[in-house]
């Protein structure tokens, strides 16, 4: 047990020495934290102040000040509803970010239980799973998300089961591909050979060879997922206002493009910013996780 | 008069098949061989002969479906390896009897460091050795072929071919098996290094008094390690008997062409004398004997009997019609 820890801890230090390196993903990380940060800041200021200023200032109009230009009070300026929009940015973060996160890991870990048993199991298991996953990758993600929302109505949860439902197949594939290349390997055949169980085997040969794949595929996935969380906002299907999703505060302010300049380009640049930072990032733990790419 | 040799491994009569979209693949046709404690034997034949076939079958490594072993015994130490549980199985893979794979580029875990690797195989047959036991116990083996120790925290992508070869060569012997199967442990090696790896599989053999099952094409490679020989040709041996009976005299027409392949070193030879045709297909075996289409003294019985074993002296026994009436 101890063993194992150690080594575990020595594989990531090592992928963190070779993350270090890239300047670029350091970038990305220390953006995606910012807004980790922010986001549990916002939550516990909320708890703390029993929503005291969420109701107050996020979500309070003020109609008079509506559309006013970024100003040493109002840094990011006012939206259309006269709300403070940096606060607003502020308070929204969570919804981007831990939805998308929570709909990417229901469905890296339903996916990639999929995916294995197809991998390994192969045959009918893998035909009748791989044919279904066909069948909803032949369906545009966007659209699947914003079917089953609008067949289960509009909720948080539903949206959140749409995103992942829509990013299953892409994982069960990832997986799949990686246990069937590393399953014929030949050092699974010498790992056999020197009287590893299955159970060894799985869990110190395949899962860390198909790793790396997965782990960027699901950074690049969160990305995804906020993009399609903020589309289903933008189309109205998503988060419902006054609640400051980036998204919907998107949306709701493309009305007033030619007023004020500043209400749909901040939470443009926010999701841009997160996506970017995101994909950056993801590029940068592919480099870093694969021992093979350099020292 | 001859002092009683201990066996450690006897095969009766192995059969392997394959099922396949194309048909049934006759990979081991009723091979038998026996393999004396601390000997050498060298398994000799062209590519698909089913030479690593009945060295995965020994580890039982056979994927079935679509492989099958239809028949036969496989006898280590009064146990046949057959029938035995998986679990049993697992204890004697890497502990009694290793495996050293033709090709160290990709037999080695490349997420893991070399020093884990040779640990894990002691770790999974003495669960109860300390950590520190263990880590001692990797430096010797690291030690033993050659290996500094500070390389012990480094990935097999750092390592060159023969350095990985090495890796491997340490970790088959790290449990002190009894039997050390080596599949074409050099194939993937440039010449230099081949020697440098026989030599060194050679000295440790020695000094752990192993016994060793060399599969190799290479006849120069047989020469230099092998007590005894089995030239196996289309699933089934040809022809076997010790190193100096078979190399002296070869019998069996294919091993006699094999011979002749060989360029020589003091003659000057123009062109080579290849064995003409290839190999039966092993869906489609000849009815006769399996080397009858490409015989040169073929006979008509050749064409319609399978020749049984013919024992011309000593050890030395031909599977060939050509010997049975002049005996």
């Amino acid at each position: 047990m101890r063993k194992k820890k150690s080594t575990q801890r020595s594989v990531w230090a090592e992928t963190w020495r070779r993350l270090k390196k890239d300047k670029m993903a350091v970038a990305g990380l220390i953006f995606i934290g910012l807004l980790v940060v922010i986001a549990f800041s916002t939550m516990f200021i909320d708890i703390a102040t029993n929503k005291a200023v969420y109701n107050d200032y996020v979500i309070k109009q003020n109609l008079r000040m509506r559309l006013q230009g970024p100003s040493p009070d109002h840094v990011f300026g006012l939206d259309e509803f006269g709300r403070d929009i940096l606060l607003r940015m502020l308070w929204g973060t969570r919804y981007s970010l831990f939805m998308g996160t929570f709909a990417i890991v229901f469905s890296v870990i339903v996916g990639s239980l999929l995916g294995a048993v197809s991998g390994f199991y192969g045959k009918v298991a893998d035909n009748v799973i791989m044919r279904f996953m066909d069948v909803l990758l032949a369906i545009p993600s966007m659209l699947l998300a914003t079917a089953i929302v609008a067949a289960l109505g509009t909720s948080l949860t539903n949206v959140l089961l749409a995103i992942s439902i829509s990013y299953i197949p892409t994982f069960a594939r990832t997986v799949r591909a990686s246990v069937l290349t590393i399953k014929d390997q030949e050092y699974i055949e010498a790992a056999r050979a020197l009287g590893a169980g299955d159970g060894r085997i799985i869990f110190r040969y395949i899962i860390p060879n198909s790793l790396a794949p997965l782990i960027v595929q699901a950074t690049l996935g969160v990305a995804g997922a906020i993009l399609s969380i903020a589309g289903l906002s933008f189309l109205g299907l998503g988060i419902q206002p006054p609640t400051p999703e980036w998204g919907s505060m998107l949306s709701n302010a493309r009305t007033y493009i030619r007023e004020g300049w500043h209400v749909t380009v901040i939470p443009g640049l926010g999701i841009m910013l997160t996506i970017l930072a995101l994909n950056i990032l993801g590029d940068g733990l592919r480099d870093a996780l694969d021992p093979r790419l350099k020292n | 008069m001859e002092k009683e040799k201990e066996i450690l491994i006897d095969i009766e009569d192995l059969w392997v098949k394959f099922s396949t979209d194309d048909g049934v693949v006759k990979a081991v046709n009723g091979i038998s061989l026996k393999l004396e404690k601390g000997e050498t034997f060298g398994l000799v034949g062209e590519t698909g002969a089913g030479k690593t076939t009945l060295a995965k079958a020994i580890m039982s490594l056979i994927p079935t479906p679509p492989g099958e072993i239809t028949k036969g015994k496989i006898n280590f130490k009064g146990e046949d390896l057959l029938k035995c549980s998986d679990h049993r199985i697992r204890e004697i893979r890497g502990n009694d009897i290793s495996m050293i794979f033709q090709d160290p580029m990709t037999s080695l875990n490349p997420v893991m460091r070399v020093g884990e690797q040779i640990k894990e195989v002691i770790e999974i047959h003495n669960p109860k050795m300390s950590e520190t036991e263990l880590h001692e116990k990797v430096v010797e083996m690291l030690r033993l072929v050659g290996i500094s120790e500070d390389r012990i925290n480094e990935f097999p992508h750092q390592f060159s071919g023969g350095m990985k070869q090495r890796v491997i060569i340490a970790i088959a012997l790290a449990c002190n098996p009894l039997l050390l199967i080596a599949d074409e442990p050099t194939t993937a090696l440039d010449v230099t290094i081949q020697a440098q790896v026989l030599d060194m599989i050679k000295k440790l053999k020695q000094k752990l008094n192993t016994s060793m099952l060399l599969i190799t094409h290479d006849l120069g490679v047989v020469v230099q390690n092998c007590d005894k020989v089995a030239i196996v040709y289309a699933g089934e041996i040809v022809e076997t008997g010790n190193l100096r009976e078979i190399f002296k005299n070869p019998l069996h027409p294919y091993t006699r062409g094999l011979f002749d392949s060989i360029p020589s070193l003091t003659k000057d030879t123009r062109r080579l004398k290849p064995i003409e045709g290839l190999m039966p297909d092993p869906t489609n075996l000849p009815e006769g004997c399996n080397f009858c289409p490409r015989c040169k003294f073929a006979k008509e019985e050749c064409k319609t009997k399978n020749p049984a074993f013919v024992h011309k002296e000593g050890e030395h026994y031909v599977k060939c019609f050509l010997y049975e009436e002049g005996k």
